[in-house]
């Protein structure tokens, strides 16, 4: 349930974006909480993955506001560079097609993710090449937060195998993994549950639903797969051709005729030719 | 190649073999009529042409029955893949890894005493020595960061310039160059590194290999600083500890073998080089070695596998490939004032593209990453060159190695990466 009350921690005002002459996302506007899953769907080319490469950096928009509230201030992401809304905002994000350091084990996969906090206490490089204490205690502690992240997501066993070994659903918790060894304010899952069978996206739910709760970050979610999206998410955003026809919680989302009609294209049928249309009834 | 590329009889057909050898043996006449067939020869002081069909006959007769023998040898035998062919070469784990880094020490250190040890040798070895810190150097940009660099040999040349110009115009020291070519190669890595930032894979590699060249051109044509293709000579000679090695000690300084009471020696000053740099090339090895599994060393290799996803979890990619180029190119330019002082002249023609790839042959023969690949590999490769017995065709030779080389190993010798840490031990469960 959507509870107004909840800290705002994400707010899209007017997000649009334009390559050349095509509008991919045109004037979105949202707001994704603190411990609740808001999810983005729409059917494919609606522009929900160019939604989160605005939001992380990898595009600049072309009109809008994005607003990162944190408790040390206000974060305007359209105006950072990809990695410094990562490093400073508290921004995290999986891909659609998963991205790990596929020649690296898994565990050095999750301290990596933890490089911004070691290379400090490293002291750059410096204090790490003379062996200084601080730096041997701030790599214990990173790989017993990468340890207890392997416990969570069941790849203990593995940690010293190279990612790009690991099967598919693996792979996709180990990404989610990395993600949060950042210890990201709001976690972005591009198409989490893709390719994943239906056991694998029940502990999936069980993940993020866990996420949420212990950790009380705000995720946000692209996912084709409407059992994990009406299962998991608090909130829904439906794009369609860049635009949001719908949005609330999933039981209005769900029986909202706009977004069936956009997902079902129930009217359509009439615009083909006579000919057409009834090849394709003739079919069914 | 058509020939090659045909399926092994499976059982011995006799009109096919024939065939298939006979196919061979034209391949080889037409090749041998310009290659064998004709010779030309100065007879008088005039040009004629002497022809050698015999010869010519002699190569096609053994090219067919070397097929024929080829054919017969693989119908006979069973049929075996890649995989399996290469397991008559040695795998090498970390604990025969470590024993051979050892011996290789070990031999290294113990080198200019061996019996068959002579000033040759130990000349040579300092250059196998060089090429070694140079390929270790080159790992951290290729093999670590994954950012081919095809113009290495400028850092090499900055290192050994910068040398030869403090020595000749503030009467430097070696010892006191030394530092300072490591930093000038190094900002030199940084200067390329900013145009760079944005490019990847073969751009990348295109825009190194036009800074080489930019190097050497400079180096060419700005002849009041560097005397052009003439080069620069009379480098001095690195002291020990500050005592000469020379026969007459210059007014005011004891010389190498006054100072120990030992007889003058010309090789004490060879083999005191030959140390220095091995000792140098350790100490980068554990250096880098120290560097790899710290924060910059885990982000340098996250960067080859994937830039995006390091930008999104926060790394700064421009100064994770800046580091690279400095640090790879400190390495290279520390290397260069010991060529510079073992020739005791340099000029442009030793910083070629050539060298770029040999450094480059190195680091890929080694396996990507692998500091004792790199050790032999560079043994091999210089040993090769060295080939003296072969004449003209020592990099024929050179070639077909490396051509073995990449078939036999083709993620190089030694390809093994081993995990910067582990959370269960060596052992641990290792599947």
């Amino acid at each position: 349930m959507s509870d107004p009350a909840a800290a705002r921690l994400l707010e899209v005002e007017h997000l649009t974006m334009r390559f050349g002459g095509l509008v991919a996302v045109d004037d979105l506007s949202f707001t994704a909480r603190q411990r609740e899953i808001t999810a983005i769907i729409g059917p494919n080319g609606a522009g929900k993955t160019t939604v989160f490469n605005c939001l992380t950096g990898f595009y600049r928009p072309s009109v809008g506001r994005l607003a990162l509230h944190r408790p040390e201030g206000e974060f305007l992401l359209e105006r950072m560079d990809g990695f410094r809304i990562a490093r400073h905002a508290g921004m995290a994000r999986t891909f659609q097609n998963v991205r790990l350091f596929a020649g690296m084990t898994v565990l050095e996969n999750l301290i990596v993710a933890q490089h911004n906090r070691l290379m400090r206490a490293s002291l750059y490089t410096v204090g790490g090449l003379v062996g200084l204490p601080a730096y041997r205690r701030a790599e214990a502690a990173a790989v017993a937060k990468a340890k207890d992240w392997l416990d969570r997501v069941g790849l203990t066993e593995r940690a010293d195998h190279p990612a790009g070994s690991l099967p598919y659903g693996a792979q996709r918790r180990l990404e989610i993994a990395r993600a949060m060894c950042t210890d990201p304010a709001l976690l972005c899952l591009d198409e989490p549950a893709a390719g994943l069978n239906a056991h694998e996206s029940a502990e999936l739910n069980a993940l993020l639903r866990d996420i949420r709760d212990d950790h009380g970050i705000g995720i946000l979610l692209i996912e084709h797969d409407m059992g994990v999206v009406m299962a998991i998410s608090d909130q829904i955003v439906v794009l369609d051709y860049g635009r949001k026809i719908a949005s609330g919680t999933p039981a209005s989302v769900r029986n909202d005729p706009v977004v069936i009609k956009a997902y079902l294209g129930a009217e359509e049928d009439e615009a083909l030719p006579p000919e057409i249309a009834r090849d394709l009834g003739g079919r069914a | 190649m058509a020939l090659a590329a045909l399926p092994p009889p499976r059982r011995l057909d006799g009109g096919h073999l024939i065939k298939d050898a006979a196919l061979a043996a034209l391949v080889a006449l037409v090749l041998a009529i310009p290659l064998v067939g004709f010779q030309a020869v100065e007879v008088n002081a005039a040009l004629t042409i002497r022809t050698r069909f015999d010869w010519m006959a002699i190569g096609v007769a053994a090219v067919f029955a070397g097929r024929l023998l080829l054919r017969v040898a693989q119908a006979l035998r069973p049929v075996r893949t890649g995989e399996a062919r290469a397991r008559w070469l040695p795998t090498v784990d970390r604990r025969r890894s470590a024993l051979l880094a050892w011996l290789g020490i070990a031999v290294a250190i113990a080198l200019p005493f061996l019996p068959f040890s002579s000033r040759y040798v130990v000349d040579l070895a300092t250059l196998t020595a060089i090429y070694v810190m140079l390929g270790w150097g080159l790992n951290v940009v290729v093999g670590l960061a994954g950012l081919l660099d095809l113009g290495y040999v400028a850092f090499y040349a900055v290192g050994a310039y910068s040398f030869a110009l403090f020595a000749q115009w503030f009467h430097l020291s070696f010892w006191e160059c030394l530092p300072i070519a490591g930093l000038l190669a190094a900002s030199f890595g940084i200067a390329l590194g900013f145009p760079v930032l944005r490019l990847r894979g073969d751009y990348l590699a295109i825009v190194t290999l036009g800074f080489g060249e930019i190097v050497r051109i400079i180096l060419l044509n700005w002849v009041p600083v560097t005397n052009g293709p003439a080069g620069i000579g009379d480098i001095p000679r690195p002291s020990f500890f500050g005592l000469p090695f020379a026969a007459r000690a210059p007014p005011g300084t004891t010389s190498f073998h006054d100072f120990f009471h030992l007889s003058f020696n010309p090789d004490h000053r060879v083999i005191f080089l030959y140390y220095a740099i091995l000792a140098l090339a350790l100490a980068i090895n554990l250096f880098t070695l120290r560097l790899r599994k710290l924060p910059i060393g885990r982000a340098w290799e996250a960067l080859r596998e994937d830039e995006v996803a390091c930008r999104a979890l926060g790394i700064n990619p421009t100064t994770v490939k800046l580091s690279a180029f400095a640090i790879g190119a400190m390495i290279g330019g520390l290397a260069g004032p010991f060529f510079a002082a073992k020739q005791a002249f340099i000029s442009p023609e030793s910083f070629s593209f050539m060298e770029s790839a040999m450094i480059l042959a190195i680091v890929v023969l080694g396996g990507m990453g692998s500091q004792l690949g790199i050790v032999l590999a560079a043994v091999v490769l210089v040993g090769l060159q060295e080939l003296r017995g072969f004449a003209e065709f020592r990099m024929l030779i050179f070639g077909a190695a490396m051509v073995g080389i990449m078939v036999w190993r083709p993620r190089g010798l030694l390809a093994r990466r081993e995990p910067s840490l582990r959370l269960h031990g060596e052992r641990g469960s290792a599947a």
